[in-house]
C-alpha cells in the first residue's frame, strides 16, 4: 500500500504516522524478547544494565553464568553438586521427545479420520480432540493432580509424558487437517487400484505428502510440552526438574542472571524451530500448488 | 421407468443397490471413526476424565460423612430445636475418641469451612475425651470443652449431612450457608472471589481491547504489503508466538523492574529523577501491559488471515467513487475485517481469562486472577472442594465462550502461524 504521488500533505502524515505506529507495535512485540541476549553477558547478578556494561567496559562482560549454566563452576563459585539446569535440560528433553512421538502417532491418525469425507459428528469431535489447547492450563492441571494421583501416576515420568501428550495433540491434530485439505483423494484410489494395501498406501502416497504437516505439529507439540511448567509443577515430583520448572523456581526464589542464559538459549531453540516450520509451510504450499499466504 | 420405479437396481450378488450403498457408507464412517478413535479414547482417559473428576469434587461433601457416619445417622433425627439428645452426644463422643487423628484432621478441616472454632475443638476434645471414661456424655463433654454446649456448632453440621454440597460454589462467589441453611453473604472482610472474578473479567477484557487496537493496524500493514517485506514482518509476530510464556515474562521482568529498562531510560532522560522510580512491577498494569504483548500474536493472526481475503480493488473502488481513505476504510474495509476481529478478540479473551504463569510473577498482591487462587488453594491450603469449584466456574464461562467461538468462527479454522 505505497502512497501514490498525488497524495496530499494530510494523507503523507497520516500514512507516516500509521508506519510509525506499526513500527512501535513491532518494536513492542520483539524488544522485550531480545533485550535479555545483551544482559546473560553481563557479569553483574543483577538484571539490570550497569553503567559499566553501557559503555563496553570489559570487566563488565562475561561467560560466567554461562558457565554455571553448564556446571562448569569458576574460581570463587563453590562446587555445584547437582546441577539442576542440566538435569531439568535432560528431563525437558526427555519428556519433550515421548510426549512429541506419541502426541504425533496419535494425531496424525485422528487427522486422517476427520479429513475423510463421511467422518460422523465431525464438528464435536473436533471440538472435543482441540479442548486441551483451549482449557486453562491451572484447570488441567487441578484435574489432572487429583486424578492421575487417584491411580498412582503422580511424581511419575510416564505422567507427565501422557499429560503433555494429551496437551500437545491438539497442534498436531490442527496442522495435519490443514495439510490434508486439498488433498487429492484419488490419489488413494490409485495406489490401491494399483494392488498397494493400506500400509503401503498411507506410507508411500499419503504420508510423503503430509509429511510437512506431520513435522510442523511435531514441533508445535514439542515447543508445547518444552516450555509446559504448571502441569509439571502440580502432577510432578519435587526432584522432576524441568527447564521451565527451574526458571519459574529461579525466579520466585533466587533472581540469578543463569535464567537469563537459558531464556537466551531457549529463544535461539525458537527461532530455529520457527525457520524449521516457516521452511516446511512453504514447501508444502509449492507441493501442493498453492500459492504462498493464500 | 414404471419397471425401475417399482423394482429396486440390484447389485451382481443380488441385493437391493440402496442397501448395498448404504452398507459400504456405514463402514466407510465405522472405519474413519476407528481412525479417531485411539485419540479420542486417549483424551478421554488422559484429559477429559481429570476434569470431570475435578467436577465431581466441586460438590463432593462425603470427606466428612466418612469420619463420622453414626454420628451423621443420628444428627437426621435431631430437630434442630435445643441442645441435641444425649444419643447423639455419645456417638459423637465415640466417633471422635475412637477415629485416627489424622481422619478427623481432615474432617475438621472441612467443619471449619462451615463453621470457624471446630478444628481446634475437635483437636482439643480427642485429647481430653481420653479422661473420660463412662457416661452419661453430654454433661462431661460441654465441662470438657463449653462449645459443646453451643448450639450454634450443633447445626451447622446440618449443612454437611448429605453427601453432596452446594457450598464451595457459594464460597466461590462471597456466599456461605449459615447454621440455618440459609444462603448468607461472607463477612465484609472474606468477600475476595467477587472482586476477583470482576478483576479477571476486567483485566482480560483490557487485554482484548489493547491488542485490538496494537494488532488491528499491523495485521492491515502485514496484509497490504508486498509479500517480501510481510513475510519478514511476519517473523516478529511469530517469533514471540515460538518464543517460551516463561522467557517472555523474564523479559518483561528485565523492563519493568525498578531498576528495570523502562525506568532506567526516564532516568537517564532526565524524565524522572533517580529516586522517584516508577513502580512498574507487582501490579495489575503489569499485567496488563505484558500479556498484551504476549497474546497479541494470537489476535494477529486471525486478524491477517481475514484481511488477506479481502480484495484491495474494493478500497480503491470507494475511493475511486470520492470517498475519502478514512471514510473508505470504515465503510468498506472494516466491515470485511470483522470476522477476523470477532474471531481475535475471541480467542485473545478466552486464553487470558484462565492465565495463570503471568499475574503470579509480575502481578503482586493487587494483580492476581482467578487462576491464582485455583493454585493457591490447590497446593497451599488445600482446601480442594473451593478450588474445584472456582475451576468449575471459571470452565463454564470457557465453555461458553469456545462454543460460541466454534459457531462463530469454527475450530477447524484456527491457524498456527
Amino acid at each position: 500500500m505505497a502512497l501514490p504521488t498525488y497524495a496530499t500533505t494530510g494523507q503523507r502524515i497520516g500514512y507516516y504516522s500509521f508506519l510509525t505506529y506499526c513500527g512501535f507495535v513491532f518494536f513492542f512485540l520483539i524488544a522485550p524478547i531480545f533485550i535479555i541476549l545483551p544482559l546473560s553477558f553481563s557479569a553483574s547478578p543483577f538484571f539490570e544494565f550497569t553503567k559499566e556494561f553501557m559503555n563496553f567496559e570489559p570487566e563488565a562482560y562475561s561467560l560466567r553464568w554461562y558457565r554455571q549454566m553448564v556446571g562448569i563452576s569458576s574460581i570463587g563459585d563453590t562446587t555445584v553438586v547437582t546441577n539442576k539446569w542440566m538435569l531439568g535440560t535432560r528431563n525437558s528433553f526427555f519428556i519433550g521427545i515421548c510426549a512429541t512421538f506419541l502426541a504425533t502417532a496419535l494425531g496424525t491418525v485422528a487427522a486422517l479420520g476427520l479429513s475423510r469425507p463421511n467422518m460422523p459428528f465431525k464438528g464435536t469431535l473436533m471440538a472435543i480432540l482441540i479442548s486441551p489447547m483451549i482449557v486453562p492450563l491451572i484447570i488441567t492441571s487441578a484435574g489432572m493432580f487429583f486424578f492421575y494421583s487417584k491411580i498412582g501416576l503422580t511424581h511419575t515420568y510416564l505422567g507427565l509424558i501422557l499429560a503433555h501428550t494429551a496437551l500437545g495433540t491438539p497442534f498436531v491434530v490442527i496442522t495435519v487437517t490443514a495439510t490434508l485439505t486439498g488433498f487429492d483423494t484419488n490419489l488413494i484410489r490409485a495406489s490401491q487400484s494399483l494392488g498397494a494395501d493400506t500400509m503401503r498406501t498411507f506410507f508411500k502416497v499419503i504420508m510423503p505428502l503430509i509429511l510437512p504437516g506431520v513435522i510442523s505439529g511435531a514441533l508445535f507439540a514439542f515447543i508445547t510440552s518444552f516450555d509446559e511448567v504448571v502441569v509439571v509443577m502440580f502432577v510432578g515430583s519435587v526432584e522432576q526438574i524441568t527447564i521451565p520448572k527451574q526458571m519459574w523456581a529461579g525466579l520466585r526464589q533466587e533472581t540469578s542472571p543463569v535464567i537469563l542464559c537459558m531464556a537466551t538459549c531457549l529463544v535461539a531453540l525458537s527461532i530455529a524451530l520457527l525457520t524449521t516450520v516457516e521452511m516446511l509451510r512453504r514447501r508444502s504450499e509449492r507441493l501442493r500448488g498453492i500459492k504462498l499466504h493464500k | 421407468m414404471n419397471q425401475t420405479a417399482s423394482e429396486p437396481i440390484l447389485t451382481t450378488d443380488g441385493i437391493p443397490l440402496k442397501v448395498s450403498l448404504q452398507k459400504s457408507e456405514r463402514k466407510n464412517k465405522i472405519r474413519a471413526f476407528l481412525l479417531v478413535a485411539p485419540l479420542l479414547v486417549f483424551i478421554l482417559v488422559t484429559f477429559l476424565i481429570p476434569i470431570a473428576d475435578m467436577l465431581v469434587r466441586s460438590i463432593d461433601d462425603r470427606q466428612i460423612n466418612t469420619v463420622f457416619p453414626k454420628t451423621f445417622e443420628v444428627y437426621k433425627k435431631w430437630d434442630q430445636q435445643g441442645l441435641p439428645s444425649e444419643e447423639l452426644y455419645e456417638t459423637m463422643f465415640f466417633e471422635v475418641k475412637n477415629s485416627e487423628g489424622y481422619d478427623i484432621g481432615k474432617a475438621s478441616t472441612r467443619m471449619n469451612y462451615s463453621k470457624s472454632g471446630w478444628k481446634s475443638l475437635l483437636k482439643k476434645s480427642k485429647r481430653k475425651f481420653k479422661k473420660i471414661e463412662e457416661g452419661p456424655y453430654k454433661e462431661q463433654m460441654i465441662a470438657a470443652e463449653k462449645r459443646w454446649g453451643d448450639i450454634d456448632y450443633w447445626k451447622a453440621l446440618g449443612v454437611m449431612v448429605d453427601p453432596t454440597t452446594m457450598g464451595y460454589y457459594l464460597n466461590a462467589v462471597d456466599l456461605k450457608f449459615d447454621s440455618n441453611k440459609e444462603i448468607i453473604r461472607q463477612k465484609e472482610n472474606r468477600r475476595i472471589y467477587n472482586h476477583t472474578w470482576i478483576k479477571t473479567f476486567k483485566i482480560s477484557f483490557l487485554v482484548m481491547f489493547f491488542c485490538l487496537i496494537l494488532g488491528y493496524p499491523i495485521s492491515y500493514l502485514l496484509a497490504t504489503l508486498p509479500l517480501k517485506y510481510s513475510n519478514l514482518l511476519m517473523i516478529c509476530v511469530l517469533l514471540p508466538f515460538w518464543t517460551s510464556l516463561l522467557v517472555r515474562t523474564v523479559a518483561w521482568m528485565v523492563m519493568l523492574q525498578q531498576k528495570g529498562v523502562l525506568n532506567n531510560l526516564l532516568v537517564m532522560s532526565h524524565v524522572i529523577a533517580d529516586e522517584n522510580r516508577f513502580q512498574l512491577m507487582y501490579n495489575q498494569t503489569a499485567v496488563v501491559i505484558v500479556m498484551t504483548q504476549i497474546l497479541l500474536p494470537f489476535m494477529v493472526l486471525p486478524l491477517y488471515s481475514v484481511m488477506k481475503t479481502i480484495p484491495p480493488t474494493y478500497m480503491r473502488a470507494a475511493l475511486n467513487l470520492g470517498a475519502s481513505p478514512l471514510h473508505a476504510f470504515w465503510k468498506v474495509y472494516m466491515p470485511n475485517s470483522v470476522p477476523g476481529i470477532s474471531a481475535g478478540c475471541m480467542l485473545v479473551f478466552i486464553i487470558a481469562i484462565g492465565y495463570y504463569i503471568t499475574p503470579e510473577l509480575v502481578g503482586g498482591k493487587d494483580g492476581q486472577m482467578v487462576g491464582n487462587w485455583i493454585a493457591y488453594h490447590l497446593k497451599t491450603t488445600l482446601n480442594w472442594g473451593l478450588c474445584a469449584s472456582l475451576g468449575a466456574i471459571l470452565l463454564a464461562v470457557m465453555t461458553v465462550l469456545y462454543w460460541a467461538y466454534n459457531k462463530i468462527v469454527g475450530i477447524e479454522n484456527i491457524k498456527l502461524g
